[in-house]
């Protein structure tokens, strides 16, 4: 029997065809994303491709995941920064989405104008633990409800008034939903509602606004947020692996999901801040290798001191060269060996240590009366046993570990706690959002293929 | 439940657990809803905390003698953050030295507190206090 998984990626539509009773990947294919005019040719466009590697093959079910059209856009909205508004966005990307920004407090008129002009698909609304704070989520649905776009809001926040919140927002004509509150007390954080509530959604209306429906109806499954999919893939991983890193770099964002509890290893570390999730996953919109270039090597020269390949006034004009041409092509792949392919590797590898940097707790020192003592804001991520590498700079270079060394923690910054002595495994066929599809109709069957397919650097 | 929400916590660099769990028991059991923060608090955090929960109340202990230092511009962060008026209350060893109490309740008064208490206060005391600011009896 043989199961087809497909990527409706935003550049490129990914088929994978798998064996199942081998618990193997015979064949992947890909083709350009045609959303303008049917998404449909282009899924058919990669399966003549995957027919030709593989003759013709009848499959049994067919599972599909999407990011195409932008994914899943969303905007987070909370009271404190560091409370409400993060429990939100924590949420928001949990759930596979793309969090553009964070609102906290009451929100402005300009701020609503920037709503406006992110044009999200959706809101996650929340402010006040239950039976907190009122004033700030009623004030922000009804700022809400004035915005002239069509997206659905998902209602997070004190439980006390989400009637009243539901109320505004119809009155806006706004589809709303009323979800448990991402943090019913204070400083607990509850996101299993909210991201059942996102995935919903997802499949109930952001399907259709991007043009899905006809590819839906040829699924076995409903279509998923490509993240998700990739969130439930390593989650499925992690239960035979123990504590894991994903780092996936990607031409627009490095994404990164660490499935751990994070909690500190050292004996006289306090915690500090929000709690975090078992099951985290953050995206890096300003770290990727081909439209956030740009981004990536202004923080590699500018904050980081970087220096590439010698970094004398020659290499600098070659590596404007560089950006230029990744600029006019986006799929451009240099030759390894020349000085673009080092410029690569450098770039994966800086943007693979700030994305996992920005991912690890940190750990702070503070000296009491009572001598020093340790504070840990995030996870710890010392005990990771696997880091293993996603995407297309790590898994075609030459050298995919010497990129992962970078997820690994830096003795002159030991308060950055990244894993300490991991093993790299690297997954050459992009498996990770085909394997979470697979984990929903056979949680085994995928432990298996990943088992089968995952290479041990 | 009588339907008021406290927030406390222990300020500072201050590490002293037990007495503000006690408080914390005390509370509970006069019918507040408690929001603990703890040990090693700072001022943001019971502010955070404190709009979050829109708490009726803001408590703060501090035992290692640090208080002074600790407390100084509660009073106008909370403005500034929009938790007009509310009440803050602080106990435990304020201050080192031997300064009696009447000077350092000036002290704490002066920077904002409603109540400042001495060491060796009981909880009670501090319930029947602030039951009565917040209008319960």
């Amino acid at each position: 029997m043989k199961t087809l998984a497909i990527d409706f990626g935003s550049t490129f539509t990914k088929v994978s065809a798998i064996c199942m009773e081998k618990a193997e990947i015979i064949g992947t294919a890909k083709a350009f994303t045609t959303i303008e005019t049917d998404i449909r040719d282009g899924l058919n466009n990669a399966m003549k491709e995957l027919h030709g590697q593989i003759g013709r093959v009848d499959f049994a079910q067919k599972l599909a995941a999407s990011s195409a059209g932008g994914g899943l856009k969303m905007v987070a909205v909370g009271l404190v920064p560091a409370l409400t508004a993060k429990a939100a966005s924590t949420a928001a990307c949990s759930a596979g989405a793309k969090v553009v920004k964070t609102f906290a407090y009451e929100l402005s008129t300009a701020e609503q104008q920037e709503i406006f002009d992110i044009n999200p698909d959706l809101i996650l609304l929340s402010g006040g633990t239950d039976g907190g704070n009122k004033e700030a989520i009623l004030h922000n649905a009804k700022k809400l409800a004035e915005i002239d776009r069509d997206f659905s809001v998902i209602i997070a926040g004190n439980k006390s008034v989400a009637q009243d919140v539901l109320d505004d927002l119809v009155q806006g004509f706004k589809h709303a939903v009323i979800c448990d509150n991402v943090m019913p007390e204070f400083n607990t954080l509850e996101i299993m509602s909210a991201k059942n509530a996102i995935r919903d959604l997802f499949m109930e209306k952001i399907i259709e606004a991007k043009g899905l429906t006809e590819a839906a109806k040829l699924m076995d499954a409903p279509i998923i947020p490509t993240p998700l999919a990739v969130f439930e893939g390593a989650q499925v991983l992690s239960e035979s692996l123990g504590d894991i890193l994903v780092v996936d770099v990607g031409g627009a964002t490095t994404d990164v999901y660490s499935m751990c509890s994070g909690v500190p290893v050292m004996t006289n570390v306090s915690l500090k801040g929000l709690p975090e999730p078992f099951a985290k996953r953050t995206v890096e919109g300003d770290l990727g290798m081909r439209y956030s270039l740009d981004s990536l090597v202004e923080i590699a020269t500018i904050e980081r001191k970087a220096v590439f390949c010698g970094d004398n006034g020659e290499t600098m004009a070659e590596l404007d060269k560089f950006r230029a041409l990744c600029a006019a092509d986006p799929s451009f792949v240099p030759e390894p060996s020349s000085l673009f392919g080092k410029f690569d590797k450098a770039l994966c590898g800086m943007a693979v240590n700030l994305a996992v940097e920005r991912h690890s707790g940190k750990l702070e020192t503070a000296y009491s009366p009572f001598g020093q003592i340790f504070y840990q804001t995030g996870k710890d991520l010392t005990d990771v046993k696997y880091v293993i590498g996603v995407g297309g700079a790590i898994i075609y270079s030459p050298d995919p570990a010497e990129i992962l060394t970078n997820a690994v923690r830096d003795e002159y910054s030991p308060e950055i706690l990244k894993p300490v002595k991991p093993k790299f495994l690297l997954d050459k066929k992009y498996i990770f959002a085909a394997m979470g599809l697979v984990s929903r109709v056979d949680k085994q069957l995928a432990t298996k293929i990943f088992h089968n397919e995952l290479k041990e650097l | 439940m009588n339907g008021k929400t406290v927030v406390m916590g222990v300020i500072g660099a201050d590490v002293h657990a037990i007495g503000i769990k006690i408080l914390s028991h005390a509370f509970e059991g006069a019918g507040f809803k408690v929001v603990n923060l703890g040990v090693m608090v700072s001022q943001e955090e019971f502010i955070e905390a404190a709009i979050e929960t829109a708490a009726d109340a803001i408590l703060v202990s501090s035992l290692y003698g640090h208080g002074e230092l600790d407390c100084r511009g509660l009073r106008e962060k909370c403005e500034e953050a929009g938790l007009r008026n509310i009440p803050l209350y602080v106990g435990g060893n304020l201050v080192v030295g031997k300064r009696n109490f009447e000077e350092v309740e000036k002290t704490f008064l002066e920077m904002g507190f409603n109540r400042a208490y001495p060491p060796g206060t009981t909880p009670e005391r501090g319930i029947e206090d602030i039951s009565k600011d917040l209008g319960l009896i």
